[in-house]
């Protein structure tokens, strides 16, 4: 008996523990108002839960308990095995929790749709960002600039994502920031977030892609609207150019435990170009192969 | 001549794989010496390999399944150790080569190689008897099935020692699993292994929804079958409808990697969405086939041992309805990140919240049972306790992951694992335990250990919690799945509790094979003379222990859910003595079976390697050996009604001399 109420409570208390106490994690601690809503999101669910699951737990042991075959003094009725009270409270209580539940889904389906544009007094900043075998190639449009496993933006400033993929499948995820979404070869898909506090968060590819999975991480730096103009021209110094048919090539190739790599230019349609080298007929695509006609010319020239 | 085979293949510089080979090979001798010696083969051949007995062939599917557990088992204890120690920088004992095929290769075997046999294993023990039938609809199916499962069995374990096993994570996504991002023939063993169990698994389904539905005995409508029979029936409907869509995505995989087709390759319109949309169509019906007939062990197990009627029964077969059908709505919960509008995600998030409520309705069921019952703390009831807790646990996780807002960042972290281990393990891997200890003197005669059985409940679920809550809280840290190593190393900590859970489960494992060896010691003193050795309530307790190969000498006639039992309370012993027997119309073994189950491994082995001819020999082989069985006429005999007397007095002997 004392050890199966140990048990019930070693399913909850990590749980509790967690979401109360709000040790060092990334979903725990958020430092993005999507984060923030997510987190909140899940405490709301956790809770409604609750008061299923504090019961049923409850019921088992004191039920098993009681009606032990030992305990000559609890009520025994064999064929007793229905009972419409009964029924109708063990379908209704689930059923209005559900209902709860289902509601609050379908809000916060909408409401934190990773699709929709965070509202905000600042203009909402593009960054494309590209997975490779086993590395994240972003691209600044606005700013004419790309790096490597390393993504800056300024504080308060909503940023839009686009996200593809120019290998297998890939998950663009920073924990602390909230919301992430699948990196698919020939797919324009997005997502927004932002950061609300200066500092340097983890991410990192959640969808296993292979080899070099678990080193497909990069730095996600939040700081101040000067700090990034800062960085921008910092990226901006840098020898090192990408154009589709030169330099991201090579950086396409298959590596591991990429280093972190300025670009200080970027040709315009880079990304576009990477979405639709898979869109041809010619069944070669992604980055061993060409894309068409113009990479085909430009290896010949070569 | 041998395709892309060569010598190369075999990993000879690998030491863990080569001591692995040296003890299977040693297993392998032993067993082999052991038959040779007792003059046992023939025995083998014609009492099992080619029995069509429904009750042999469970205990084979559930023997098979607990070698398989302990492969699993062995890649788990890899990966947690593994995790353990690769924090910030250090890259563990594991590269990634390795790591990558044993997370494939633990999912894979899990789910296929060990739940499904354990499920389908007790199906084919008690179905038959549950519902007074003599054998299954289709008893050499039964037996082709099963030696199907076997060939996929044994082409997954060949991957271990000649090539490689898969590096995709056990669903194998496209277009990782294509034939660019995975040249090697890890990827096809794994779709040849499936591909060829999952026949097997779809020809089961089939034999026993028609056995459920025709083959009843006198009586027995269908809302008075017992609950696991229900529960059976239930997933059977789910193999039906959702094993074909795993056959016909892994043949469009096959093409895209044999003749380079582009169904979900990153070109020429190739679409790796559409790849996950089929293998989750599949893949969620496919954890309702294992959990259904877990619930059912459960009702069996809480009715018997509270000594009392299941409480509401018929919202117990509603439920399991719903849920049937329900579980094949919600498939997109598993990809809410691919980036579908926030409609379509809300729907399906709410489509599986609405399976919380027949599955909590199903909770307080059992719980109602025990209510003003007389529980009897055994190990199976020990088993069903530690579910009810875990599964409402691992159903909450469930619903969390289910809130597509939640997903979002929950999605393919550890949150995941440790919420599907917690229903599979807590669900499925408890009711096969409790259901092998309930059902076990039926197939054998005598009732295995108690005190060795709840050691091994005790290890299983300090080891359960102790391995997989950590993971929760890591998920909350930012930790993802599949990872051979992570910089953050404020995880380590908590990996290593999750690795002394591991261990912990590993005691539980031990404690069950011990219990396997306590128990055959004391066959004799544990012996189930009755064939009733729980004073339970279906019809497969008013046979003997071990039931005979006919089951019921006379047909069961019944009249409520609870025949037996009332049978019982009204005229004391429910064994009376009948006068007359009849002659016994039974199936005849069959040799087909093992045969084109042996060449399927040889064709399967065949196209893994490009060795076209061989696969050609293969795939005649198993025609010819199909047309002769079809042409055989010979199948069936009737077993003479002096021998069916004969062997019922025996058991009458017996009976009156415990008495």
């Amino acid at each position: 008996m004392r050890m199966k109420k140990n048990l019930g409570w070693l399913g909850i208390l990590p749980l509790i523990a967690v979401l109360l106490s709000g040790c060092d994690g990334a979903l725990v601690d958020p430092k993005g108002q999507i984060g923030v809503e997510l987190k909140s999101l899940i405490i709301t669910a956790f809770w409604l839960m609750m008061i299923v699951v504090i019961p049923v737990i409850v019921m088992t042991v004191v039920f098993a308990w009681k009606y032990r075959h030992s305990n000559h003094a609890a009520k025994y009725m064999p064929d007793w095995a229905h009972s419409n009270k009964i029924e109708a409270v063990v379908w209704l209580v689930p059923c209005v929790i559900i209902l709860f539940l289902g509601i609050i889904t379908w809000k916060t389906s909408h409401s934190l749709d990773p699709h929709k544009p965070i509202e905000s007094d600042a203009e909402t900043m593009e960054v494309e960002v590209v997975a490779l075998d086993w590395k994240w190639l972003f691209i600044y449009p606005e700013q004419g600039i790309a790096t490597v496993n390393e993504v800056a933006m300024p504080v308060d400033v909503p940023v839009h994502f686009r996200v593809t993929s120019a290998s297998v499948m890939n998950s663009f995820f920073i924990p602390t920031l909230g919301s992430q979404i699948y990196a698919m070869a020939g797919m324009d898909n997005d997502v927004y977030l932002v950061a609300n506090e200066e500092g340097v968060y983890d991410g990192k590819s959640s969808n296993y892609s292979g080899e070099g999975f678990s080193e497909m991480t990069f730095d996600a730096h939040a700081m101040s609207q000067d700090d990034f103009d800062a960085w921008v021209d910092k990226v901006g110094q840098s020898s090192e150019t990408l154009s589709y048919d030169g330099s991201y090539q090579e950086l396409a190739e298959p590596s591991t435990d990429h280093p972190v790599e300025y670009f200080s230019d970027v040709t315009s349609d880079l990304y576009r170009d990477i979405v639709e080298s898979f869109h041809g007929g010619n069944g070669e695509g992604g980055h061993d192969g060409g894309h068409g006609e113009t990479s085909m010319s430009a290896e010949a020239a070569e | 001549m041998f395709g892309k085979l060569s010598l190369e293949a075999i990993p000879y510089h690998e030491p863990i794989l080569v001591m692995t080979a040296l003890v299977m090979a040693l297993g392998g001798l032993v067993v082999v010496g052991a038959l040779t010696y007792f003059k046992k083969w023939k025995w083998l051949w014609t009492e099992w390999i080619t029995s069509v007995d429904h009750k042999k062939l469970g205990i084979m599917y559930f023997l098979v399944a607990l070698v398989m557990l302990l492969r699993g088992f062995a890649d788990a204890i890899m990966m947690r150790t593994q995790q353990a120690l690769a924090a910030g920088g250090s890259e563990g004992y594991l590269p990634p080569e390795h790591y990558d095929q044993i997370f494939t290769a633990h999912g894979v075997i899990m789910i296929f190689f060990v739940a499904m046999p354990m499920v389908i294993g007790l199906m084919n023990l008690v179905v038959p008897l549950q519902i007074g039938a003599r054998d299954v609809a289709f008893p050499f199916m039964n037996n082709l099935s099963f030696w199907l499962f076997v060939a996929g069995v044994a082409l997954t374990m060949i991957s271990l020692l000649i090539g490689e096993y898969g590096k995709t994570g056990w669903l194998a996504y496209s277009p990782l699993s294509g034939i660019k991002y995975s040249p090697g023939v890890g990827v096809d063993y794994w779709i040849w292994g499936l591909q060829i169990s999952g026949i097997g698994t779809t020809l089961t389904g089939i034999n026993f929804f028609v056995t459920i539905l025709k083959m009843r005995t006198k009586g027995m409508k269908l809302f008075r079958m017992p609950i696991f029979t229900w529960t059976s029936l239930c997933a059977n409907i789910l193999i039906i409808a959702s094993f074909p869509i795993l056959t016909a995505t892994i043949a469009l995989l096959t093409l895209d990697r044999y003749l380079g087709m582009h169904f979900f390759t990153n070109d020429m319109g190739g679409n790796m969405m559409m790849y996950v949309n089929l293998i989750w169509a599949w893949g969620h019906p496919e954890v309702y086939i294992l959990i259904l007939p877990a619930f059912g062990v459960f009702s069996e197990v809480i009715a018997t041992f509270a000594k009392k009627r299941l409480f509401g029964y018929n919202t117990m077969v509603w439920a399991t309805a719903c849920i049937t059908i329900l579980s094949f709505v919600v498939w997109l919960h598993h990809f809410f990140t691919m980036g579908a509008g926030a409609n379509v995600n809300a729907f399906f998030g709410i489509a599986t919240m609405i399976i919380a409520i027949p599955t909590g309705v199903k909770i307080f069921n059992w719980l109602f049972t025990m209510y003003r019952g007389r529980l009897e703390f055994t190990s199976p009831v020990l088993w069903t306790l530690g579910f009810i807790i875990t599964f409402t646990i691992g159903g909450m996780t469930g619903v969390m992951l289910a809130v597509p807002g939640a997903n979002f960042v929950l999605h393919n972290s550890l949150f995941v694992i440790a919420h599907f281990h917690n229903v599979i393990i807590g669900g499925v891997v408890f009711g096969m335990l409790a259901g092998l200890t309930y059902w076990f003197p039926k197939a054998f005669g005598f009732t295995l250990d108690e005190k060795w059985g709840k050691r091994s409940f005790w290890c299983w679920i300090i080891g359960f919690y102790l391995a997989f809550m950590p993971l929760y809280i890591l998920s909350f840290m930012g930790a993802v799945r599949r990872m051979q190593s992570y910089a953050n190393a404020d995880w380590q900590p908590l990996m290593i509790v999750a690795w002394v859970g591991a261990v912990l489960i590993l005691c539980g494992i031990v404690c069950t094979v011990i219990q396997f060896i306590v128990s055959i010691r004391d066959r004799e003193k544990n012996a189930d003379i009755t064939g009733d050795p729980w004073d339970a309530r279906t019809l497969e307790w008013s046979t003997s222990s071990p039931a005979p190969f006919y089951n019921f000498a006379h047909l069961p006639n019944v009249g409520s859910v609870d025949a037996f039992w009332e049978a019982k309370k009204e005229k004391g012993m429910a064994a009376d003595k009948p006068t007359q027997y009849e002659d016994i119309h039974m199936p005849k073994n069959t040799v087909a079976g093992p045969i084109i189950g042996l060449i399927s491994i040889v064709f399967g082995f065949a196209l893994v390697w490009h060795i076209w001819w061989l696969a050609g020999v293969g795939a005649i082989g198993m025609f010819v050996a199909f047309l002769m069985r079809v042409f055989n006429d010979d199948i069936d005999y009737y077993v003479p009604a002096a021998e069916v007397e004969r062997i019922e007095r025996e058991h009458h002997k017996r009976l009156e001399m415990q008495a």
